[in-house]
């Protein structure tokens, strides 16, 4: 299976869906590496014993995908460069007790997240409560406003505005629509993350894709008056 | 010959869609969605823009300096805890 979220390249490989065709967080190495990130056991015994040559080696591998990562999941260089900092701080730290029950760069995903979601709740992240995550707003209405005027995505979709809209989701949907559709995580490993349940996942990912739908259409009907 | 339960509305729908969507089956089978052009609308809508999403990402190199401020991390860190690197110096 291409890797999607990962690696550009191999972007769209594979039709649209919402809740299959993307690389869960627990997938081996093979699908969820990038060409020619896999660590050799040997690289890794080396680096586990303390090899500093052999975590560089580990860290020019994993650069671009753990920069990359913390990039998606804060948008804003700076920031991610510290979390990049943080991350390999952390897999220094604990790289000796890596132990292989998933594949080292999951398990280096996996640490990496938990250095973002750190930090985010550090900042105050709160996750909107599930009450308010399914209380529709009457904006939000479900089957409001469906008509001839709606969004039509057959074509492309102006990535820019899909980009700004992303940017500007609320704190909690963001991460959630980050962490499922982009990075592959399921929703029950989102809930274990974030200490939610996993049907405040599910509701906070839909609202999550309204809000963007919403948007574009938005950006769609100011682009046609113009 | 059965009669057919009477049809969920939009509204009925649209409020099942997050459990629908997120417990991997397939929304598109949906009766409501075979036979409401409005909410099989809605559905491709979010998964075309699910799928651009995934597509706005591609990986970037982190700036040349960053090996050079973890080391310094790193360094700080085995320094505050007494160790001694190996295949260093």
């Amino acid at each position: 299976m291409p890797v999607k979220g990962l690696g550009g390249e191999e972007f769209g490989a594979e039709p649209a869906t919402l809740n299959g065709g993307r690389p869960t967080a627990t997938q081996p190495d093979t699908d969820r590496d990038t060409k020619g990130t896999t660590v050799s056991a040997a690289l890794l015994d080396r680096a586990q014993a303390g090899d500093h040559g052999a975590f560089a080696e580990i860290y020019s591998l994993h650069k671009r995908r753990i920069y990359s990562l913390c990039l998606r999941m804060v948008s804003n260089p700076a920031e991610a460069e510290d979390l990049a900092q943080e991350a390999f701080l952390q897999l220094h730290r604990k790289i000796a007790t890596f132990r292989g029950e998933s594949a080292f760069s999951t398990w280096l995903h996996r640490l990496t997240i938990n250095v973002v979601l750190m930090r985010l709740r550090k900042k105050g992240l709160q996750l909107i409560s599930l009450d308010e995550a399914m209380e529709p707003t009457t904006e939000e209405r479900p089957g409001r406003s469906f008509g001839a005027d709606d969004l039509s995505l057959t074509g492309a979709i102006d990535r820019l505005a899909l980009q700004r809209a992303i940017d500007d989701l609320p704190a909690g949907y963001r991460l959630i629509f980050m962490l499922h559709d982009i990075e592959g995580y399921e929703h029950n490993e989102i809930a274990d993350m974030l200490n939610c349940s996993i049907g405040n996942s599910k509701s906070q990912l839909h609202k999550a894709r309204l809000k963007l739908r919403d948007a574009l259409r938005d950006h769609s009907r100011e682009e046609g008056r113009r | 010959m059965s009669e057919m339960p009477k049809s969920m509305s939009c509204a009925e729908f649209q409020a099942q869609m997050p459990e629908l969507i997120g417990s991997g089956a397939s929304a598109a089978e949906h009766p409501h969605v075979l036979e409401c052009a409005l909410c099989r609308e809605l559905l491709q809508n979010l998964e075309t823009i699910a799928e651009a999403a995934r597509q706005l990402f591609p990986e970037v190199e982190p700036p040349d300096e960053l090996w050079d401020q973890i080391e310094l991390a790193i360094m700080k860190d085995e320094g505050a805890n007494g160790d001694v690197p190996e295949g260093r110096g």
